[in-house]
C-alpha cells in the first residue's frame, strides 16, 4: 500500500492506494497556520489501523516551502557572489545580507582574477555579528569550475548552520536564476529540515517506520533524507501533483491539456505522449526566476469562486476571489452558481445562487438562466484562451539548430483532462465547445494525492566536458575528472548514465525505477588556428519522470473508490 | 525582477549545426561561446528583453534584392533562410512597435553578397539585411532607410544593393581597403550617377581604437543620419574590429562596442562577422544587447583588457580627422552631382569584375542604368561567371515612373534567350519576379 498526501490551498487530501483501489481516503481542512497538525492528521487518521508493514512509502506534497517563500517567512539568509566583469550583480541582490566580492571565471571555466581571502572572511565576521546562519554562496560561470565556490565555502569553515553552493544545485548557465536558487535553498533549509524531522518522529512514535518520500516540482519524487540538503526541489508541487493525478489518464499517442479548477484558479500544464512538459530553466516563484527542475504550468485567475461582474452591460469574471460562492454562504455570485442556477450544484444553497445572479442577469438583459449559461461558457471560453496562448507560448520557445528549426514538434493538443472542484460540469461543457475529447480525471476530487502517491523518482545529470582543458565535470554531482585528448562523445554519456544511475539510487530510487534518456546532446570542435584544439561536449541525461512501474497493479480500478471497513 | 528600460527583441540563432567547412572561422562553434555568456549573464530573463524564434526567410523575400545563378536553391543552404528570416522577424517585431529595438544575432552573415549572386562572397550567400529592409518596405510600406555598416570590411555587397538607389543611406565604416579584404571602400566610391552621396565609405586605418570610432560616429555617421532623416536606421553589427580578431588589425573593444551600440540607436542591428570568438564575441555580444536594452553595460569588458594598450597612436588620429572632413565634403557634394548628371546623360555603365573567394567564382558584370529625373531607373546586368553560366537581368526600382517600368519590360522582351541562361525580370513595383529561359 501507498500513501498519499496533497496540501491544498482549502484541503488537504490523504489517500491509501493499495489492491487496485483507493482503501481509504482522507479530507481535513489545511490550515496554514499549523502545517503540521493538518498533516499530521490526515496521516493518522488515513494509516489507522493499517499494519505498518503494509504501507510500501508516503509521498508528500505540501505548501510548506512554497508558503515559506511567498509570505517571505524565511531565515535570514547570507549571499555572497563572485560576478567578475558583466551584468552588475547589484541588480539580483536577495536581501540585507548580500555581499558581492571579487573574482572571476570566464565561459571555459578558467580563472580570471583570483578570490580575496581577507574580503571574504570580513563579509564571514560581518554575516556571524548578524546572526545569519544560512548562507549562499555563488559564482559566475561556476558550472564551468566550481573552484571559487568551494574555497569559499572552506573559508566560512563551520560557522554556519548551511551553506549552499550554487553549482550543486543546476548543471544550466544562468548566474542571477543560480543566485536566487541558492538563496532560496538556504532560506528555506531549517523549516523544511524541522518539518520533516518532527513528522517522521510522529510517525515512528507510532511505529510507522515507512519511507517517506516528498513530491518535486518536476513531478518526482525524492526520499525525505535527500531533499535535506537541496530543499528548494519542494516548491511547487502542488501544481505538480495534480499533473501527475492526470498522467495515469492520458493518451500515450498524443498531446494532452490538463486542466486544474480551483476555486481562485485555473492551473493548466501539458502533456507530450504522456510525459509532462518541463520549464526550460526552472519555476518561478515568489518574484524569483529559479534553476529548480519544475513542471511547465500557467496559472489563471479564474476559478470557481472567481468573482462574476457585468460592466457596462458586459460580464466579467474574475480574476480576483472575495470568498466562497453565493450557494455556500459567500458574498458575490460566482461561476459555481451559475452551475447552481444551471441544476448542475449539489449539497448547496441554489436559491441564493439565483438571488446573486439575477442583478447581474437584469444587467445584461437576459433571462437568468442565460446569464447562467453565458457566465460558464464565458469561463470555460476564458481558459480554453489562455491553455491556447500557453501552448503557442511552447512551440514558440527558440532552437538553435538548422535541424530543429526545419522539423520543429509542434504540441498540439487531441484531449483535455479536468480535475479540480466542479471538473464533470466543466469537461462536458468544454467537450461541446472544442472539437477535442475530453473528460473528467477518475476520482477528480483526490487526484492530487492520488497523483503524488503514484509518482516515480526523478534525477538529472548534466556533464560537461572540454577535452582542451582536459577535464569532465557534472557540477550537480560535484563530480570532476581529469580526461585526456581521446574523450569521446560516447565516454561522456557512459558516465553521465553512470552518475545518474548512483544519484537515482541515493534519492531513494528502486532499481525497476531506471529508465534513463538522453535529454541533450551537444559536441562542438574547438579549432585554433586551422587545427583542431579539443572538443566541447555537452550531455544531459535523465530519469523519465512519470509513475511507478507497478502503477497498473495499484490503479487497476481505481475508478471504483470502495471504503473499508476498520480494520486492514 | 530586472527589467530593461528599453524593450527589445532578440533573434538569437547561433547554427550550431552549420559551418562553410570545419576549420572555417564560419563554423559551428562560432557563437557557442556567446550562448554561454548570454545565458550566464541571464540577459534573456530581464523583463524587457524578449527572444523570438526566427521564421524562416522565402525564396520569394531573396527574389526581392537578388539575382542567383542559376537559382536561388543552389547558392544558399537553409541556414541563410533561417539568418535571413531571423533579421527579418526581428525587423517586422520593431516595425511593428512590439518592441523599441531589436538584435538579430544570427550566422551565417550576408554583407558581402552583392545583387547577383553566383556563389558565395566573403562568406556570404545572400544578402540579410537588404533581405530585411526590402521586405519591411513591401510588407508596411517603409520609406527611407539608413545602414550603418560597422563590419571591420568593407560591406561592398549592400553598396552594390543600393549602389543605385537614393532612398537608401548606406554607409561603411572599416578597415582601409588597402590592407583588408575586400579591397574596396574607398571614399570616392559615392554611389551611381544618381544616388551619389547616399553611399558613403569611411575607411579607418589600422589600429583605430575606440576613440576613432566614436569620432567618426559623432562627427560624421550621426550628422549625415540627422540630415538623411530615416525611417529606419539598420546597423550591420560586425564584431571583427575587436583587437583580439584573428583575421583583422584593429582596436576595437566591446565597451566601445558598447558605446557605438548606444549613441547610434539603430532600430535594428544585425550580426555580421567578428572571428574572435572566445575573447571578443561574448563580451561584445553582452555589451551590445544591454545597450540596445537601455542597461549599464559599463562593468562589461574581456577578461585581457587593458585600454592603454590599444589606445591608437596621434598619427591614427590625424588620418581619421582628414578622413572625416573629405568623407563631409562628399556627402555636401551628393546632391549637386546627381543633379549634373541628369543633365549630362541618359545611360550610365558600369563594368566590373567580381571575385567570389569562398566560392572562387570569378564573374563579369556589364551594368546599364537608365538615368531618370523622376526615378532610381531601371537598371540592366549582363552577368557571366566562369561556371559557365551567364544572365540578363532587368532590375524595376520600387517607385519607378511609367516610362522606367516600360523601359524594363522592353528590355526583359527583347533580350535573346539563346545568348543567356537566363533573362530575368525583378519588378520592385509588382513585387514580380519572372524568368525567361
Ligand atoms: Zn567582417
Ligand atoms: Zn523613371
Amino acid at each position: 500500500m501507498i500513501i498519499g498526501l496533497d496540501v491544498g490551498g482549502t484541503h488537504t487530501d490523504a489517500v491509501l492506494i493499495g489492491d487496485g483501489s483507493i482503501m481509504r481516503q482522507v479530507k481535513v481542512p489545511t490550515e496554514h497556520a499549523n502545517l503540521f497538525e493538518c498533516v499530521w492528521s490526515a496521516l493518522e487518521q488515513v494509516t489507522r489501523d493499517v499494519r505498518p508493514e503494509k504501507i510500501r512509502r508516503a509521498v508528500l506534497s505540501t505548501t510548506l516551502t512554497t508558503n515559506a517563500i511567498a509570505e517571505q517567512k524565511m531565515a535570514p539568509t547570507g549571499m555572497i557572489v563572485s560576478a567578475g566583469p558583466g551584468v552588475n550583480p547589484e541588480l539580483f541582490r536577495t536581501g540585507p545580507h548580500y555581499f558581492c566580492v571579487s573574482g572571476s571565471i570566464d565561459h571555459r571555466g578558467r580563472e580570471v582574477q583570483g578570490l580575496d581571502k581577507t574580503e571574504i572572511r570580513r563579509v564571514a565576521a560581518r554575516l556571524n555579528s548578524e546572526g545569519v546562519r544560512h548562507v549562499g554562496v555563488v559564482s559566475k560561470f561556476s558550472v564551468r569550475n566550481p573552484k571559487h565556490e568551494t574555497w569559499i565555502a572552506e573559508i566560512l569553515g563551520d560557522s554556519f548552520d548551511k551553506i549552499v553552493l550554487g553549482h550543486r544545485l543546476s548543471g544550466n548557465l544562468n548566474f542571477p536564476r543560480r543566485i536566487a536558487t541558492a538563496y532560496l535553498n538556504a532560506a528555506i533549509f531549517g523549516i523544511h529540515k524541522q518539518f520533516f524531522e518532527a513528522v517522521r518522529e510522529s510517525l515512528d512514535r507510532r511505529g510507522l517506520r515507512i519511507p517517506i518520500f516528498i513530491l518535486k516540482a518536476d513531478g518526482g519524487t525524492i526520499s525525505f533524507e535527500s531533499s535535506i540538503d537541496f530543499p528548494g526541489q519542494t516548491i511547487l508541487s502542488g501544481p505538480a501533483a495534480s499533473v501527475m493525478g492526470a498522467l495515469p489518464f492520458a493518451a500515450l499517442d498524443r498531446d494532452t491539456l490538463v486542466l486544474d479548477i480551483g476555486g481562485t484558479t485555473t492551473d493548466m500544464a501539458v502533456l507530450v505522449r504522456r510525459s509532462p512538459l518541463l520549464e526550460p530553466l526552472g519555476g518561478e516563484i515568489g518574484g524569483f526566476k529559479t534553476l529548480i527542475r519544475s513542471l511547465r504550468t500557467k496559472s489563471i485567475g479564474l476559478g470557481g469562486d472567481s468573482v462574476v461582474r457585468a460592466v457596462e452591460g458586459e460580464l466579467q469574471i474574475g480574476p480576483d476571489r472575495l470568498g466562497k460562492a453565493m450557494a455556500y454562504g459567500g458574498p458575490a455570485p460566482t461561476p459555481t452558481d451559475a452551475l447552481y442556477v444551471l441544476g448542475m450544484g449539489r449539497g448547496g444553497d441554489a436559491e441564493a445562487s439565483r438571488r446573486g445572479l439575477t442583478p447581474i442577469a437584469t444587467q445584461i438583459g437576459t433571462s437568468l438562466e442565460e446569464a447562467a449559461n453565458r457566465i460558464f461558457d464565458l469561463t470555460c471560453q476564458k481558459i480554453l484562451a489562455a491553455s491556447a496562448e500557453m501552448i503557442e507560448t511552447i512551440n514558440s520557445k527558440p532552437v538553435y539548430t538548422v535541424k530543429e528549426i526545419l522539423s520543429g514538434y509542434k504540441v498540439e493538443p487531441r484531449e483535455i483532462l479536468v480535475l479540480g472542484g466542479p471538473a464533470p460540469h466543466f469537461a462536458r461543457h468544454l467537450a461541446r465547445i472544442t472539437r477535442l475529447c475530453v473528460q473528467a480525471v477518475p476520482q477528480w476530487h483526490v487526484a492530487n494525492a492520488i497523483g503524488a502517491a503514484l509518482a516515480k523518482t526523478t534525477s538529472e545529470v548534466a556533464l560537461f566536458a572540454d577535452t582542451e582543458i582536459g577535464y569532465a565535470y557534472a557540477p550537480e554531482d560535484d563530480f570532476i575528472k581529469q580526461i585526456g585528448s581521446d574523450f569521446t562523445m560516447r565516454g561522456a554519456v557512459e558516465l553521465a548514465f553512470d552518475l545518474l544511475r548512483k544519484k537515482h539510487i541515493k534519492a531513494g530510487a528502486a532499481e525497476s525505477e531506471m529508465d534513463i534518456e538522453i535529454i541533450e546532446q551537444a559536441e562542438f570542435n574547438m579549432v585554433r588556428g586551422f587545427s583542431k584544439a579539443g572538443k566541447n561536449i555537452r550531455v544531459k541525461v535523465q530519469v523519465k519522470p512519470g509513475l511507478i512501474p507497478s502503477y497498473h497493479e495499484v490503479l487497476g480500478g481505481i475508478g471504483d473508490y470502495c471504503a473499508l471497513p476498520g480494520s486492514i | 525582477m530586472v527589467s530593461a528600460n528599453t524593450k527589445m527583441g532578440l533573434v538569437f540563432f547561433p547554427a550550431f549545426d552549420w559551418a562553410i567547412s570545419p576549420t572555417h572561422p564560419e563554423r559551428e562553434e562560432r557563437l557557442l561561446f556567446t550562448q554561454d555568456q548570454v545565458f550566464e549573464e541571464g540577459l534573456l530573463d530581464f523583463d524587457g528583453i524578449i527572444e523570438y524564434k526566427p521564421e524562416l526567410a522565402t525564396i520569394q523575400d531573396i527574389q526581392r534584392v537578388h539575382f542567383c545563378v542559376p537559382d536561388e536553391l543552389s547558392v544558399i543552404t537553409e541556414s541563410h533562410l533561417v539568418s535571413a528570416g531571423g533579421a527579418i522577424t526581428v525587423g517586422t517585431r520593431v516595425v511593428e512597435k512590439k518592441v523599441e529595438r531589436g538584435f538579430a544575432l544570427v550566422r551565417p552573415p550576408g554583407h558581402h553578397a552583392m545583387r547577383v549572386v553566383h556563389g558565395g562572397r566573403g562568406f556570404c550567400n545572400i544578402n540579410i539585411e537588404a533581405m530585411m529592409i526590402e521586405y519591411l518596405r513591401k510588407t508596411f510600406g517603409i520609406g527611407r532607410v539608413a545602414i550603418v555598416d560597422t563590419d571591420c570590411h568593407h560591406g561592398d555587397g549592400t553598396q552594390d544593393i543600393y549602389w543605385h538607389d537614393p532612398d537608401t543611406l548606406f554607409i561603411s565604416v572599416h578597415q582601409d581597403g588597402r590592407t583588408l579584404y575586400p579591397g574596396s571602400g574607398f571614399l570616392h566610391e559615392m554611389g551611381g550617377p544618381t544616388a551619389a552621396g547616399t553611399t558613403i565609405n569611411l575607411p579607418l586605418p589600422p589600429r583605430t581604437s575606440e576613440e576613432g570610432f566614436l569620432y567618426v560616429l559623432e562627427n560624421a555617421i550621426l550628422p549625415m543620419l540627422d540630415d538623411f532623416k530615416p525611417d529606419l536606421v539598420v546597423n550591420s553589427a560586425g564584431q571583427d574590429n575587436h583587437y583580439t580578431d584573428p583575421i583583422t588589425n584593429m582596436s576595437f573593444s566591446a565597451h566601445g562596442y558598447a558605446e557605438l551600440t548606444r549613441r547610434l540607436k539603430a532600430d535594428v542591428a544585425v550580426l555580421e562577422g567578428g572571428y574572435s570568438i572566445e575573447g571578443a564575441l561574448p563580451y561584445v555580444n553582452v555589451g551590445i544587447i544591454m545597450a540596445m536594452a537601455g542597461l549599464d553595460y559599463s562593468a562589461v569588458r574581456e577578461p585581457d583588457y587593458q585600454p592603454d594598450k590599444i589606445r591608437q597612436g596621434s598619427q591614427v588620429t590625424s588620418a581619421i580627422e582628414e578622413m572625416v572632413a573629405e568623407a563631409l565634403e562628399v556627402w555636401r557634394q551628393g546632391p549637386e552631382i546627381r543633379a549634373r548628371n541628369l543633365k549630362k546623360n541618359h545611360y550610365a555603365e558600369r563594368d566590373r569584375h567580381i571575385f567570389y573567394d569562398t566560392d572562387h567564382i570569378m564573374e563579369n558584370q556589364r551594368e546599364l542604368l537608365h538615368l531618370c529625373p523622376d526615378c532610381a531607373g531601371t537598371l540592366v546586368i549582363d552577368s557571366s561567371a566562369d561556371t559557365g553560366h551567364r544572365i540578363y537581368a532587368v532590375h524595376i526600382p520600387r517607385k519607378a515612373c511609367g516610362d522606367c517600368v516600360k523601359a524594363g519590360y522592353d528590355f526583359y522582351e527583347r533580350a535573346e534567350t539563346r545568348l543567356y541562361n537566363s533573362v530575368i525580370m525583378q519588378d520592385r513595383t509588382t513585387d514580380k519576379y519572372l524568368v525567361r529561359k
